[in-house]
């Protein structure tokens, strides 16, 4: 499996082959129904689930209609409070300083081609780990699944569980083979139980922890009043990388910004509930600047724009950036659960990154001009997003752009974008559709004529009509339509004359 | 009260049996129901498939066709989910690119007075018993745009628990979308073949002779898939069960 998603194929086709893969079925079936039915219990629990979603909408519209003086009030409070703040456009700005900034940290060699990092999307949506590698300085993953997937040679395939695609199995094999080459090796004899592969993840990461003298994160959330920083997670090894090294590097979305603390109480219910299905996250670490006793020396927080600016331009589109990265919809998503994350080539899969990928990377590339089809509209992941965006109208609209093109922005330039390549069989149609469904008697010819041809119908089809054939027969036509049937009998009045 | 059928396109060329069985039901029930000769598709092909323009021009001609009756029923949740949920947003989005107000005033009427048909026999009949007569086991199906954009809730199930003789089965992740999805169903055919056949092993684990819903596109995809497998599971529209009496029993 590659590291990158550059030159993915379409969803369709890396969906059959997760489609087949019975292991891969059998592992997100189990993982997302667990994690679905937890959640619809915790959820289950406050009675105020309702308002908190429309306060959490509500806070993240409000914050992104204000959000260049809000990203002015952060940089202020993170530099009042000690650190410094870096702007950048794309994600080859945010990697080039970041590495920079990790080579300016000068130490020994070692200290110098090593850091340590906390779970984060923005850093993997710029590919930050293979941009340092490049520059020999190398990124160790602490999070379990992280390193699960950065052991395995793999990508993740889900925003809260990057490896829900493996199993213990799997797991203990990976540690078993891959930990000898970077540190500690596995235990002898290690089983796949749980807390035995919990405890051989924990002695191999204990070291570069201690070791690290460069800690790199994203954010849950940016409060602007303070320009404090917070991480949620589960396992303590954020904690670890916020406080232990010397520098702290943290690559923010500039979308995370809430007003005030307290905006944080609607999130810090909703996000746990939504993702962990946990009351509370166990480790919630939030951090303002430095200070001169405790924690890292040297604070950076890099703002990453990365297509945000161009998504916050599309009416539609824009309630994409409300997103908490909590992965419910990854969870009810009938869709996701069946063809797995990696098909939509991303480190935003599910019902969000089909949405949040073509937003962000733009509709260009076969990818992501097919992501926006990679849904039947079932609404589930509308149903139980804890900022009640809706995923299918957003689904619908990025659709029209892929077949009919139309104004958008790009690099915060307002561009007329093309339809895309290969819709004009299907385009063609619709329009004939569209003709024959304007004029009723069009429509009439047509069905009669189906209906007159009835016996000579196969109950398969050939060519692209396996599409459909390929796994359900066709339905029969009936003898006449039902407009004949209501012409010929009055609505069944005349029936028995 | 002047009440059109709006069978929906797939029904009137293909599936004309729930269309009789709507009528027979609603006859029953007091009911004069009209089918306008004019009226032809909703658009929600064209919309969900990136196509708003030409939807457009389907659903102008929908509120003219139905423009005069007091209600319009229509026995398909994503049908009906598409006029009320949908035309509303059709004639914002027309407003939010510079055409104005037009479109948005000429669907804005229809909207409100676009009945599912368990929407209209629970909410406006204020019935859940029908009278009718159907003596097999059954499990049902919620499709989706009927459960989560319609909210039709358990109106379908208190209908068919009424109903003399039937024997209903709890379906196994019944909220689970069966996989049809429009245009979903061939462009992503292998994930819409693998949800079907989820939705098929669940319906057979109940043991009933025949899955019920309330939307035949649906039922086309599932139906579909226990026909190529040999299930000997018959799919079923609401209505014909609705519309079978003793009297006149459906087979």
């Amino acid at each position: 499996m590659s590291g990158t998603y550059l030159g993915m194929p379409a969803f369709p086709e890396a969906a059959r082959e997760a489609v087949g893969n019975t292991t891969l079925r059998g592992n997100l079936r189990h993982a997302t129904h667990t994690i679905r039915d937890k959640r619809a219990r915790a959820v289950a629990e406050l009675d105020d689930w309702a308002e908190l979603r429309e306060a959490g909408k509500r806070i993240k519209d409000h914050t992104l209609r204000h959000l260049d003086r809000y990203l002015v009030q952060v940089e202020e409070a993170v530099t009042a409070a000690g650190g410094t703040v870096h702007w950048a456009a794309d994600a080859d700005e945010a990697n080039e300083i970041v590495a920079r900034l990790v080579e300016e940290t000068g130490g020994s060699d070692t200290e110098k081609r090593e850091v340590v990092k906390v779970k984060s999307m923005a850093t993997q949506e710029i590919g930050l780990n293979e941009a340092l590698e490049a520059r020999g300085i190398h990124a160790y993953e602490t999070d379990l699944a992280e390193l699960i997937v950065q052991l395995g040679k793999d990508r993740p395939s889900h925003i809260l569980v990057p490896a829900i695609h493996r199993n213990r199995g799997e797991i203990r094999d990976i540690f078993r083979s891959e930990m000898s080459e970077w540190g500690r090796p596995a235990p002898e004899g290690l089983t796949d139980t749980p807390a035995e592969l919990a405890e051989a993840a924990r002695l191999h990461l204990r070291e570069k922890f201690l070791r690290a003298k460069v800690g790199i994160s994203g954010a849950n959330f940016m409060v602007a009043e303070t320009g404090t920083l917070v991480v949620v997670e589960s396992e303590g090894n954020g904690r670890m990388c916020l406080t232990l090294p010397e520098t702290l590097i943290s690559v923010v979305g500039i979308e995370k910004i809430v007003p005030s603390w307290r905006d944080l109480e609607v999130f810090l219910q909703t996000l746990p509930r939504s993702s962990t299905a946990e009351r509370m996250n166990p480790y919630t670490s939030m951090w303002t600047g430095t200070s001169d006793e405790d924690g890292p020396r040297t604070f950076h927080l890099v703002l990453l724009d990365n297509g945000r600016t161009d998504t916050l331009a599309d009416e539609v589109g824009r309630q994409a950036l409300r997103c908490i990265r909590c992965s419910a919809c990854l969870n009810v998503c009938p869709v996701y659960e069946r063809a797995g994350g990696h098909a939509y080539g991303s480190v935003y899969p599910g019902p969000i990154g089909a949405i949040l990928s073509p937003q962000l990377r733009g509709t260009g590339s076969e990818i992501d001009a097919s992501l926006p089809y990679a849904s039947s509209l079932c609404g589930a992941c509308y149903e139980v997003c804890p900022v009640a965006i809706d995923i299918p109208e957003v689904l619908v609209h990025l659709r029209e752009r892929v077949v009919q093109g139309g104004p958008a922005v790009r690099e915060g330039n307002r561009v007329v974008l093309k339809p895309a390549k290969g819709h004009a069989a299907e385009r063609a149609a619709m329009r004939a559709a569209r003709w024959a469904f304007t004029r009723p008697g069009a429509l009439r010819t047509g069905q009669r004529l189906a209906s007159r041809s009835r016996r000579l119908h196969p109950r398969t089809l050939p060519g692209p009509g396996r599409a459909w054939s390929g796994s359900r027969d066709l339905p029969p036509v009936p003898p006449e339509p039902f407009r004949d049937w209501w012409q010929r009998t009055h609505g069944g009045r005349d029936e028995a004359k | 009260m002047r009440v059109a059928l709006f069978l929906t396109c797939v029904n009137d060329t293909l599936y004309p049996d729930t269309g009789r069985a709507v009528l027979r039901l609603l006859t029953r029930l007091g009911v004069d129901v009209d089918f306008p000769m004019a009226q032809t598709c909703c658009g929600q092909a064209h919309y969900n498939t990136g196509y708003r323009h030409e939807a457009e021009p389907l659903a102008r001609r929908f509120a003219d066709v139905f423009a005069e009756y007091d209600a319009v029923v229509t026995p398909s949740g994503s049908c009906g989910a598409m006029v009320r949920e949908l035309y509303p947003r059709m004639g914002e989005r027309a407003r939010a690119e510079g055409r104005g107000d037009t479109l948005a005033a000429t669907l804005a009427p229809v909207v409100p007075k676009t009945y599912e048909l368990t929407e209209f026999l629970v909410d406006v009949l204020g019935v859940t018993d029908v009278g009718a007569y159907y003596p097999h086991t059954v499990t049902y199906h919620p499709t989706c745009h009927g459960l989560r954009s319609l909210g039709l809730g358990d109106r379908p199930r208190r209908l068919l628990e009424a109903v003399k003789g039937l024997e209903l089965l709890e379906l196994p992740g019944a909220e689970e979308c069966c996989g049809f999805g429009g245009t979903f169903a061939v462009k992503n055919a292998d994930v819409s073949a693998a949800m079907g056949a989820d939705k098929v092993r669940n319906a057979e684990s109940t043991g009933a002779d025949v899955l019920c819903a309330a939307d035949n596109s649906c039922l086309m995809h599932i139906g579909g898939t226990m026909a190529r497998l040999r299930t000997g599971m018959r799919p079923v529209h609401i209505a014909e069960i609705l519309a079978s009496t003793e009297e006149a029993a459906a087979v």
